[in-house]
């Protein structure tokens, strides 16, 4: 009985992970298929012959080497800027003893309540009228300090005991020194999860910077992926090749450094 | 729940240095606004500022050609408001978004609360490899899978009509359907979130005492029994607090009929979201942020509500 339950069990759960992975496989494996083959009935499972002109015709068809640069220069930006500048904020909210902690602690709800789409116009505006319209600057200025980091790093120092931030004090170290020498070295767990989160969501972010990049040597990936899935609707290939391009890095990120991401959502307290 | 929990924490906080000691070192007020500067900065700037801009632009004729000089626009009252009550197209968003909503939540919920289940009792060393297995399309970029669903989906040459055609079934256009868009984008986003929803009920999971079960099981209950009597009951808050959160994330859905369908096919999956950002796109600043800060308003609404919901011991 219980070795039937369990055998239940297995199947289910693997009849699961084919629906969710199954999409996955599928344009993996079509990704190296013929266009014609793609739309065999009945289909094939893997490729009759394996071929990568998929890829190489979408090198032709999307400027690969630009978008992934812009990608990687806006990631590498915004996890560097929320690595610091969240880790500021949750130290005065957390050790230096701050009156204004709750209200600033307000905003950073606050910021995290407000829908995207209610933003997006006047955000533009703004940009625009700073000049950083289709500039990097501009597509990562509201990126630069998101609440949910503020949010981690907070819950993470205020688990450091006091005493060892007084202890710092009395030898005479200011706070900005302590900060960096002292409380920054004991977060480095907490940082790696907020690095990995804020590069997946800043390499996966589509709406805005769709709306600030104007011309092509701006765009990141997805604006890329976007693009050209509306110039290429009948080229199955090259599109399934490009949905490879864009989500592989991710995937193999969040493969290796899951136990960090695990780590970062029992951080959160989502319990 | 992390919101409130937190909420809680620091208002203990608050009220241990309320009580200040006569000895107690100085408040380095300085450092702390200094340290909060960068964040304060882009806070004025990219949400404060827009935020009361967006509300103020809804009661104006602003269009795209007026960012170079946005103090030039005219303000038009609440015209902009009253030929959103007008707007069939609007008035299809809004029902489409609350189809999506209503439907999609509970089978995000449902899916991930039976993932969990069934890794939770008796999986061993298999349990981390269909956890990360389940969570995948979680962290995968929107555009990448809206593009494979698209193709996936494809009345001739797409899998899923494929495989139908290998059981006899002769599949609907999917997407090219009127009718069947709306439910296809439906199931592919609860195929995406639900492992979202896996993760914190494993979690939940891991708070229900075993003893409850033991005992159920003593008094004869079987399996469904317990679960309707014991683990239902504790899991009710991560139940909320998964429907609650998904469920304001579902109000702004867009970028799946962007990419998928450009709302069509007949605006049957346009999405408020979607909507507004057309208007943006057609250049129509001040009708669009009129009909965001409508958004904003039943989100916040929705929000407040939550914070009810959530109360604990309810």
């Amino acid at each position: 009985m219980t070795r039937l339950r369990t055998a239940i069990r297995y199947a289910a759960l693997t009849a699961g992970l084919a629906i969710v992975a199954g999409p996955f496989l599928w344009t993996l494996l079509g990704s190296f298929k013929t266009d014609a083959e793609i739309r065999r009935e009945p289909p094939t499972f893997l490729p009759l012959r394996w071929i990568a002109d998929n890829y190489t015709s979408l090198l032709e068809r999307m400027d690969v080497v630009t978008a992934t640069f812009n990608s990687a220069v806006v990631a590498g930006v915004v996890v560097a800027s929320n690595l610091l500048f969240c880790s500021l904020v949750a130290y005065a909210l957390t050790k230096l003893d701050f009156g204004a902690g709750r209200l600033v602690f307000g905003l950073v709800l606050l910021q995290m309540m407000v829908p995207a789409i209610v933003l997006l116009i006047p955000q533009f505006v703004t940009v625009a009228s700073l000049g950083l319209a289709d500039t990097y600057a501009g597509i990562v200025l509201p990126g630069l300090v998101t609440p949910l980091g503020v949010f981690l790093m907070r819950q993470f120092m205020g688990e450091i005991p006091d005493e060892i931030v007084h202890a710092a004090r009395v030898d005479g170290a200011g706070e900005f020194r302590i900060f960096f020498r002292v409380v920054l070295p004991l977060c480095k767990p907490v940082l790696a999860t907020l690095g990995l989160i804020t590069f997946m969501a800043s390499w996966n972010n589509f709406i805005w910077p769709a709306v600030v990049a104007q011309h092509e040597d701006m765009y990141t990936l997805p604006v890329a992926l976007a693009n050209l899935s509306t110039r290429e609707t009948a080229h199955y290939g090259v599109l399934l090749a490009g949905v490879i391009v864009v989500i592989t890095p991710v995937l193999l990120l969040f493969v290796l450094l899951q136990r960090y991401f695990v780590q970062g959502v029992a951080t959160a307290g989502l319990k | 729940m992390a919101a409130v929990a937190s909420e809680r924490a620091s208002a203990r906080r608050g009220a241990r240095s309320g009580a200040r000691r006569p000895d107690a070192p100085p408040r380095r007020t300085g450092r702390a606004w200094l340290f909060c500067a960068p964040f304060l900065l882009v806070f004025a700037l990219m949400y404060a500022l827009p935020l009361v801009a967006g509300l103020l632009m809804g009661f104006t004729d602003m269009r795209s050609t007026d960012v170079r000089n946005p103090f030039a626009v005219n303000f038009v009252g609440l015209a902009n408001f009253e030929r959103l009550f007008q707007d069939d197209t609007m008035r299809r968003a809004a029902t489409n978004t609350l189809f999506f909503v209503v439907a999609t939540t509970p089978l995000t919920v449902a899916a991930g609360l039976g993932a969990a289940m069934l890794l939770n009792s008796g999986i061993g060393r298999l349990r981390t490899f269909f956890r990360l297995g389940y969570y995948l399309p979680y962290v995968t970029s929107i555009i990448g899978i809206a593009v494979a669903w698209r193709l996936l989906l494809d009345p001739q040459a797409g899998l899923l009509n494929q495989l139908l055609g290998m059981i006899g079934v002769d599949g609907p256009a999917w997407l090219l359907d009127d009718r069947t868009a709306l439910p296809a984008l439906v199931v592919m986003t609860a195929w995406r979130n639900f492992g979202f929803d896996m993760v914190v009920f494993l979690a939940a999971l891991q708070g229900v005492p075993r003893e409850l079960h033991e005992a159920a099981h003593v008094d004869g209950a079987g399996a469904w029994a317990r679960f309707r009597a014991v683990t239902l009951p504790m899991l009710r808050p991560a139940i909320l607090f998964c429907g609650v959160y998904s469920a304001a994330g579902f109000m702004q859905f867009m970028e799946e009929p962007l990419v998928m369908t450009r709302g069509g096919p007949l605006d049957s999956t346009l999405s408020a979201s979607l909507a507004i950002f057309n208007q943006f796109g057609a250049g129509d600043y001040g009708y669009g942020a009129a009909a965001a800060t409508i958004l904003f308003t039943v989100i916040v609404a929705f929000s407040f509500a939550q914070f009810r919901w959530l109360r604990p011991n309810r």
